[in-house]
């Protein structure tokens, strides 16, 4: 078959969102915001909730994330992104409110917002990308940066008594009697990226229940922070950060 | 017929807030101020009006909260003292930015530091000079009564969403803190949906069919873009220079002295002004009620016309310094801090040096 032919509508077997705005991306190759940003759009459209889904973007490299998703979205201080999340979703109780954070954003400067967001068991949805590291701000140690790993400000590694240790903070917010459903997920097969969907569907599914507040962590690569090539990222992500922080559940009711 | 009622400046701004339709209150206690939330938690206006008010884990979530409230368009305030107001600034300046309007009362006690409750004036430059990074003001209304305090709710969400930006009431811990007879304002209904698109068609509501998503942000990383927000937000400041500066001239016109003051200070130098004329000296006081926009006209209008002046307050000086903007650095200034306030005798002699 022709490429011409491939891309007729009645020959095509997967479709890009209409949730993504038709726009390049400015993430490195590699990165695992695209693919999230994709699974967040895809669900939102399956569930026809482009109208009431209101989004909160934290700093970071997903700062511009209004850029990519074609729903309502607010541009939040470092960090704030729950408390502002919580403020739109208690005045407007019939949307679907998301955060979406990475690990500096909302393990490290705010991490009083999320802990006391998930306690309150707020209606919203919580994306929780971990990559090990502050990539916007050029690749410097963050909370969930491994023990002995390399980052700008980590230059002979990650070492405990300097640096303290990695924060597994989710393991942290699934303690909390707030949440509804704690998951960590991972981006790096085709298998991994359905798991996360399908992970990510039940989070705004919890909405509609309003039990708590639903969380997905997904573990994800920089490989520019990492200053590895986007394949060897992905095996470094498997080798190393999954031992720190495990696949799967941690909590759902 | 109006309802009247004996209140406390605190107390106040919670039935106002309730009153003039307010949709939500994001606040963290602390002293001089926690009467407001502990009203709105007795008065629990979620099961009259729905408006949501919640106690948060802190000054920088309350404002961020706010920052979320005022992007869906809705009417929403905090309240704190001067060390919570320092953790808002980051909260503030993004909102200024963004152009999100909102109401913060800041019932200011002694500083810096942690200070001490005892009542003050001492966050004038914080309030009036914009506080966070960045060029940008506050709208900023001082009252010096407990009617101010009640009046100010509604006018402050009025100035808020008529600029898009953050207004803050600028209260001295003594009017917060004391009781005064109070006329309330009428119940005014929350906002419809139709009426926040009406009034806020830039508000996060969800995405409209056909029409493009909105997004609320306060980056703008190309420069020029930059730019073309700061001259925006100026142009907008200056249009509040010409058309909402406000203020009260006790006797100025005929005084040979002139004292600058503004929220409770200006009450003790109405009495100043009284013990002054019965020694012969004819002395007004020119209140200002926005400390941002201030009455510069004004007081270069009195200044045209050969007259003293003094800038009373409860700081070290700080308003004197646009005091001195406007009529030139001949200005006197008498001040008390750490929580202390001056007597009508104490300034009176400041006055009697000046004749």
């Amino acid at each position: 078959m022709e490429v011409n032919e491939m891309i007729k509508p009645e020959n095509l077997v997967v479709g890009r969102t209409s949730v993504l705005k038709e726009c390049p991306m400015h993430y490195c190759p590699g990165c695992t915001h695209g693919v999230v940003h994709k699974l967040i759009a895809e669900v939102v459209e399956e569930m026809g909730i482009q109208d009431s889904t209101i989004g909160v973007c934290p700093v970071g490299c997903s700062v511009f994330m209004y850029n990519y998703m074609d729903v309502d979205m607010a541009e939040a201080a470092h960090g704030r992104a729950p408390a502002v999340a919580t403020a739109i979703s208690r005045l407007n109780p019939d949307k679907y409110v998301f955060t979406y954070q990475g690990d500096g954003d909302m393990a490290s400067i705010g991490c009083a917002e999320i802990m006391h967001a998930c306690n309150r068991g707020e209606n919203i949805v919580v994306i929780f990308i971990n990559n090990a590291i502050y990539g916007m701000t050029g690749g410097q140690m963050a909370p969930t940066t491994l023990l002995g790993q390399i980052t700008a400000t980590t230059p002979y590694g990650r070492e405990p008594k300097l640096h303290g240790y990695p924060l597994q903070i989710t393991e942290l917010i699934a303690q909390l009697p707030g949440t509804c459903y704690v998951t960590r997920q991972s981006a790096d097969t085709p298998a991994a990226i359905r798991k996360t969907k399908a992970a990510i569907k039940k989070a705004f599914m919890n909405t509609r229940r309003g039990v708590g507040t639903s969380y997905v962590e997904v573990v994800g690569t920089c490989a520019s922070g990492w200053k590895l090539s986007p394949e060897n990222a992905n095996e470094w992500m498997r080798q190393n950060m999954f031992e720190k922080y495990p696949v799967g559940d941690l909590k759902d009711i | 017929m109006a309802e009247v009622a004996l209140m406390k400046g605190n107390e106040v701004v919670a039935e106002a807030a309730i009153r003039y339709g307010c949709d939500g209150y994001f606040g963290y206690p602390i002293t001089p101020q926690s009467e407001i939330m502990e009203t709105l938690m007795i008065r629990k206006p979620w099961e009259e009006t729905g408006m949501v008010v919640l106690q948060a884990e802190s000054e920088l979530a309350s404002i961020n909260m706010v920052y979320g409230g005022a992007s869906s368009g809705k009417r929403v305030m905090t309240s704190s003292s001067s060390p919570g107001i320092s953790l808002m600034q980051e909260g503030l300046t993004y909102m200024a930015a963004a152009e999100l309007p909102c109401l913060v009362v800041n019932v200011m006690r002694g500083g810096p530091g942690l200070g001490t409750i005892g009542p003050s004036q001492g966050d004038y430059f914080q309030a009036v000079k914009g506080g966070g990074h960045g060029d940008y003001n506050l709208i900023v209304l001082a009252p010096a009564s407990v009617q101010e305090m009640n009046d100010f709710v509604g006018l402050g969400f009025d100035l808020a969403f008529k600029y898009r930006t953050p207004v803050m009431m600028l209260v001295d811990g003594i009017v917060g803190q004391m009781m005064e007879k109070v006329t309330l304002g009428e119940f005014k209904p929350r906002w419809t949906k139709e009426q926040i698109e009406q009034n806020a068609p830039w508000a996060l509501t969800g995405k409209k069919t056909g029409a493009p998503a909105k997004y609320i942000t306060s980056c703008f990383l190309d420069l020029s873009q930059l730019e073309r927000v700061n001259e925006h937000l100026q142009a907008k400041y200056k249009v509040m220079k010409e058309q909402e500066v406000r203020f009260v001239n006790n006797d100025c016109d005929d005084a040979d002295i002139v004292i600058v003051a503004y929220g409770s200070v200006a009450r003790i130098c109405r009495k100043v002004a009284q013990l002054a004329r019965e020694e012969g000296i004819k002395v007004g006081v020119l209140r200002p009620i926005t400390l941002f926009p201030f009455p510069t006209v004004e007081l270069q209008r009195l200044a045209a016309m050969g007259k003293k002046f003094i800038s009373v307050e409860l700081s070290a000086g700080q308003m004197v310094e646009d005091v001195r903007l406007a009529v030139g650095n001949d200005v006197k200034f008498y001040g008390r801090t750490g929580g202390i306030v001056p007597t009508p005798e104490e300034i009176l002699e400041q006055i009697k040096k000046m004749v």
